[in-house]
């Protein structure tokens, strides 16, 4: 039992279905109830599309799991409607330091650009975070059907439907979905009744998280120690969460043993050490994990579509984990709707898994580079690491090269096939394939957010003259016009800086807020070309 | 500009026998630590990461 949180506990209901024994054909299924799958129930009824999720347990995430909260994710919850919530419950930092046997090694802080509605990160237990969008989901009971103590046992595919076996305390019964997304969790069990493929690396270390209570005056910064005095040719990490609960996190190497290495006559040494003798504090929670950096081998099998750590599984160095799931999800939901609709073509779909699959593929990557460097795997690994801490300490060139985790941004998807390739000059890093920065603008004389601002559908952005159109069309398919002097002021200036917009643009952004294409003067019949594009119609 | 694998050492001889003698009483790991940093340090001067991948290849020939 947690002394900080509660656990909810959902009761189980039997569903209709199962009492009287009908199959219906539900759009979506979503399999998993955690950060991921909540969010995607969420973006669904956001879209207007009815989702039942089913989850084999009935409270949120056991144990703190998911920590940091980067930028991106926290924009997407904001059209979620939880993300006040995260950003009030949590805790923003911005100061790392790293730390090299018994010395400070160098510090560095994030410098959130200003002009953000977002914080650039926040520290937050993953609990909370799954009971904001379980009472967010409940808003919306019309579209989500939120089914505890459900077991997904096994599933046929069809051309067009899936068919599953689900246990519940009544029993088995059957369900039908035309689309499922899974996001059951690095372990899932729907990735394993496909038979998908789940590779990569694994590595031979084990870390020992320890959540404790305390209220010590440390100030609220990451410090990540390399082979500090206190734990002699390991790392450690001391981070802040909310309710002064601290994520302290140890290597243990591979020959210790799990289960003696988390009873408290062991832990509590360890702990005293880092802190000091002085320093009170109670243990919170306490595990051991190992992990692997690796993804499944296609996002998409048929009308089943895999997201979160049902999909890519990475360290937890740059938490890179939740953060990027969210990310799977805000791509997915747009083009599953278009598709559901019948407004673009089942192609659209196949672009889920080469846009994710890309940004699962540099998640791994930077992932993979971060591990190496806090576990180095051979001696001359280790003596270059140490090498570059010990240089670090006195030149500023070797900082660069200290790799403790590399925070989680955004991959843009700089190859996708959805993009139009710029044929017009831009300064600045709104390609296509970026996903939007925010910025404040004014609407209507109240001040507001470019992000809180933009279409749910496509948005066609223009700095300079606009046509006079309020819309632009492709089937069912439509572009809002927004004007920067019209619809929405640039007081700031920061938004025709960010994107280059002095000399007249027009920017053509998807419903999940990245750039599709740009140009300096309007077209229609370019920006038609580039919505079929968008929308996998080419 | 490529690899640079024409004499450009000034002093050959004394610039060898001052890295020998540097490391002449040193443990065998601070040896290697040395060598490490020394990689980083002049890998740094040189910057440009084409010139250090094909020093990195000529080196493991």
């Amino acid at each position: 039992m947690l002394k900080t949180f509660t656990w909810p506990e959902y009761p189980y209901v039997q569903s209709d279905d199962q009492k009287n024994g009908t199959i219906e054909r539900r759009p979506v299924i979503v399999v998993g109830a955690g950060l991921i799958g909540l969010s995607a129930a969420l973006d669904c009824a956001r879209h207007g599309i009815p989702v039942v999720i089913l989850d084999d347990n009935n409270t949120v995430s056991i144990g703190s799991r998911a920590v940091c909260y980067a930028k991106r994710p926290l924009e997407i919850w904001d059209r979620l409607g939880i993300a006040d919530k995260m950003v009030k419950k949590g805790i923003s930092w911005n100061v790392g330091k790293v730390f090299f046997k018994e010395d400070l090694a160098y510090e560095f802080d994030l410098l959130p650009e200003e002009g953000h509605k977002m914080p650039a990160m926040i520290n937050l237990q993953q609990y909370y975070g799954e009971e904001f969008l379980v009472n967010e989901a409940k808003k919306h009971t019309d579209l989500i059907d939120l089914r505890w103590k459900h077991k997904v046992i096994s599933l046929t595919q069809h051309d067009d439907h899936t068919s599953l076996q689900v246990e519940t305390p009544d029993g088995v019964f059957t369900m039908e979905c035309d689309w499922m997304i899974a996001c059951d969790g690095a372990n899932s069990m729907v990735r394993d009744m496909v038979s998908a493929e789940f590779t990569g690396q694994f590595f031979q270390d084990r870390f020992l998280i320890a959540d404790v209570i305390m209220k010590a005056d440390f100030p609220t910064e990451r410090w990540f120690w390399f082979d500090p005095t206190f734990h002699k040719n390991q790392s450690a990490l001391l981070h802040k969460q909310s309710d002064d609960v601290w994520r302290l996190d140890f290597q243990m190497g591979w020959d210790v043993d799990p289960k003696a290495a988390t009873k408290p006559e062991n832990v509590i040494p360890l702990i005293k050490a880092m802190l000091g003798n002085d320093t009170e504090f109670e243990l919170e929670w306490v595990s051991i994990y190992q992990f692997a950096c690796r993804r499944i081998d296609n996002f998409r099998y048929g009308r089943i579509l895999f997201a979160g750590d049902a999909a890519h599984q990475v360290s937890p160095f740059g938490a890179r984990g939740a953060n990027t799931g969210i990310q799977d999800i805000d791509n997915l939901t747009w083009k599953l709707k278009m598709v559901m609709d019948g407004d673009a073509p089942e192609s659209l779909i196949e672009s889920y898994d080469e846009e994710r699959a890309f940004a699962a593929d540099d998640n791994l990557l930077n992932s993979t580079r971060s591990t190496d460097f806090i576990t180095p795997k051979s001696k001359s690994s280790r003596i270059f690491r140490d090498a570059v801490l010990e240089l670090s300490k006195k030149y500023e060139f070797a900082r660069p090269l200290v790799n403790s985790g590399r925070l989680s941004l955004p991959t843009p998807y700089v190859t996708s096939s959805l993009n139009t390739v710029d044929e017009d000059a831009f300064d600045g890093g709104m390609a296509p394939g970026r996903n939007c920065v925010d910025a404040p603008v004014v609407v209507a004389g109240t001040d507001g957010w470019l992000l809180n601002n933009l279409s749910d559908d496509f948005t066609l952005l223009i700095f300079g003259d606009a046509p006079p159109l309020s819309e632009i069309k492709l089937g069912n398919i439509r572009a809002q016009i927004i004007t920067v002097g019209a619809q929405l002021e640039d007081k700031a200036g920061m938004l025709t800086a960010r994107y280059d917009g002095a000399e007249g643009a027009i920017y053509l952004i998807r419903p999940d807020h990245y750039v599709a294409a740009r140009w300096r003067k309007f077209d229609e019949r370019k920006t038609i070309a580039a919505l079929a594009r968008a929308t996998g119609q080419n | 500009m490529a690899l640079n694998l024409t004499r450009n050492i000034d002093r050959p001889d004394d610039f060898y026998q001052e890295l020998l003698d540097m490391q002449r009483d040193m443990e065998e790991d601070d040896v290697q630590l040395m060598n490490a940093k020394l990689i980083l340090i002049l890998s740094n001067h040189i910057g440009d990461h084409d010139i250090l991948s094909e020093a990195m290849r000529r080196a493991k020939e």
